[in-house]
C-alpha cells in the first residue's frame, strides 16, 4: 500500500475492427490517485480520457466511466519478500461519455493481488535474486445482465453483458535490486535504475455467450528514481482475436508517501 | 473501451511491487556489492538514495562465522547525511556480511544485506 499518482497514464492503440466498422485508432490519458487511509488499507480514483480516429478520420473523444478502488493488504512477509491483497473496482456506470463506449451502468470487479521476490535463491542462482513476480485475478461483474436497443424500424436488439475473468500479471528484473543485494556490476546510471519487466493482461468471457481469451503482452522498462518513476511499454495483443495492432504506453508516477511525507502522503489514521 | 485502463492497471501493479525501493535505497557501497578487494579496508562506506536519521540507522559487519568485527563506531557524514561508514580493523582473509538498517529523513525504514571478499 502506498500512497500515489499516476499522471498521466498515455497510451495509443489500433483496436480491432467489429462488426460496426473497422478499427479507431483510440489514444488514452489517464491518472489515478491511490490514498492510504490506514497502513493496509487504501482508496483510489481514476480516470481516463479517450480520442477514438476512425478510418475515415471521424473522431470522437471523452471521458470514460469514472473508477473507485479499495485494497486492503492483508499479508506482508519482509523476509520471504511476499505479499497479497485483496481489492474491488468499481466502474461508475454513466459517469462517462456514451460517444467513446462509455457504459450506462457500473462493473464490479474484486481482484485478489499477489507479488513475490525471490531474494531467497541460494548462492548458486544469486543473479535471480532481482527476479519478481506479481499477478491479479479477478471477476468483473456488471450490474447489469444485458442491454436492448430499439431501431428505427422498431427491431429490439439485446446485448448481453457476461461476467468477465481478468488475470494481470508482470515478471519483473530489478536492476536497483542487483546493485544493492547481489553484485555491483558497475553499470552507470540511468540504467542501474531501471527495472526490466514483462506485463501481461487477459480476459475472458464467462458466461452470457461466454468467448475466448483476449489481452496483450507489454515488454517494457521502468526508471525508478527517488520520488518519480517512468514506464514506458509495447503493447502487443496476445491473439488474432483481440485484434488491433501493436501500440505503445508511457506513465508518469509520482510517490507521494516521499514528496510530502508528513502531510499528502502518510495514512489519515 | 477498457484496454487502455486495464494495461494502466497492469503498469500500476508492477509500479507497487517496486516502491518499496523508493525510500533510502543503497546506492553505492565500498567494498562494493559482491565485490573483492585485495587487501583489507579501513572502513566500510555506505550511500544511499535519501537523507538518513543518524538514532536509527545501523551498520554490521560479521566474518563468516557470524561475528561482528567492525569497531562500532558508525557515523552519518555530517557533509552527506546519505553516506553512513564504519570502520574496520585489519581483517584477515575471507568474506564478509554487511548488514544494514536505515531510517530515511521521510521516516521509510528499510534494510538489506550484501556480501565483500578480501584477498581474493
Amino acid at each position: 500500500m502506498a500512497d500515489e499518482l499516476a499522471l498521466p497514464t498515455i497510451s495509443q492503440r489500433r483496436l480491432g475492427a467489429t462488426d460496426e466498422g473497422p478499427g479507431a485508432r483510440e489514444t488514452s490519458a489517464a491518472m489515478e490517485y491511490d490514498k492510504r487511509l490506514t497502513p493496509n488499507l487504501g482508496v483510489g480514483l481514476s480516470a481516463d480520457y479517450l480520442r477514438q480516429q476512425q478510418a475515415d478520420g471521424t473522431v470522437t473523444d471523452g471521458f470514460d466511466n469514472w473508477a473507485a478502488s479499495v485494497k486492503y493488504q492483508f499479508y506482508k512477509n519482509d523476509p520471504g519478500e511476499a505479499i497479497a491483497s485483496v481489492g474491488l473496482d468499481w466502474d461508475i456506470g454513466g459517469t462517462g461519455a456514451k460517444a467513446v463506449g462509455a457504459e450506462s451502468f457500473s462493473t464490479f470487479t474484486p481482484t485478489l493481488f499477489v507479488g513475490k521476490g525471490f531474494g531467497e535463491l541460494p548462492e548458486g542462482a544469486k543473479f535471480l535474486r532481482p527476479l519478481a513476480v506479481t499477478g491479479a485475478f479477478g471477476l468483473a461483474i456488471p450490474s447489469r445482465s444485458s442491454s436492448t436497443t430499439v431501431d428505427a424500424d422498431g427491431n429490439a436488439a439485446v446485448e448481453p453483458h457476461p461476467d468477465v475473468l481478468r488475470i494481470g500479471g508482470s515478471v519483473q528484473y530489478s536492476l536497483p535490486y542487483l546493485h544493492s543485494f547481489v553484485k555491483d556490476v558497475g553499470m552507470p546510471e540511468p540504467f542501474r535504475r531501471m527495472i526490466l519487466l514483462v506485463e501481461f493482461d487477459l480476459q475472458k468471457p464467462v458466461d452470457r455467450e461466454a468467448g475466448g481469451w483476449t489481452g496483450t503482452v507489454n515488454p517494457g522498462v521502468l526508471w525508478a528514481g527517488r520520488y518519480v518513476q517512468l514506464g514506458l511499454e509495447a503493447v502487443i495483443p496476445v491473439n488474432s482475436r483481440t485484434g488491433g495492432g501493436n501500440g505503445v504506453l508511457v506513465q508518469l508516477h509520482f510517490f507521494l508517501d516521499d514528496l510530502f511525507p508528513q502531510s499528502l502522503g502518510k495514512p489519515v489514521f | 473501451m477498457k484496454s487502455a485502463r486495464i494495461a494502466a492497471a497492469a503498469l500500476l501493479l508492477a509500479l507497487a511491487a517496486t516502491n518499496a525501493g523508493a525510500h533510502a535505497f543503497l546506492d553505492r557501497a565500498s567494498p562494493s556489492v559482491g565485490g573483492s578487494v585485495a587487501s583489507a579496508p579501513g572502513e566500510v562506506r555506505l550511500r544511499f538514495t535519501a537523507e538518513l536519521e543518524a538514532a536509527f540507522s545501523t551498520i554490521r559487519v560479521l566474518d563468516s562465522g557470524g561475528r561482528q568485527v567492525d569497531k562500532k563506531d558508525k557515523q552519518i557524514d555530517p557533509s552527506d547525511r546519505r553516506v553512513m561508514r564504519v570502520s574496520l580493523p585489519p581483517l584477515p582473509n575471507g568474506t564478509y556480511r554487511v548488514f544494514w538498517r536505515v531510517l530515511s529523513v521521510d521516516t521509510h525504514a528499510t534494510e538489506g544485506d550484501y556480501t565483500f571478499e578480501v584477498g581474493k
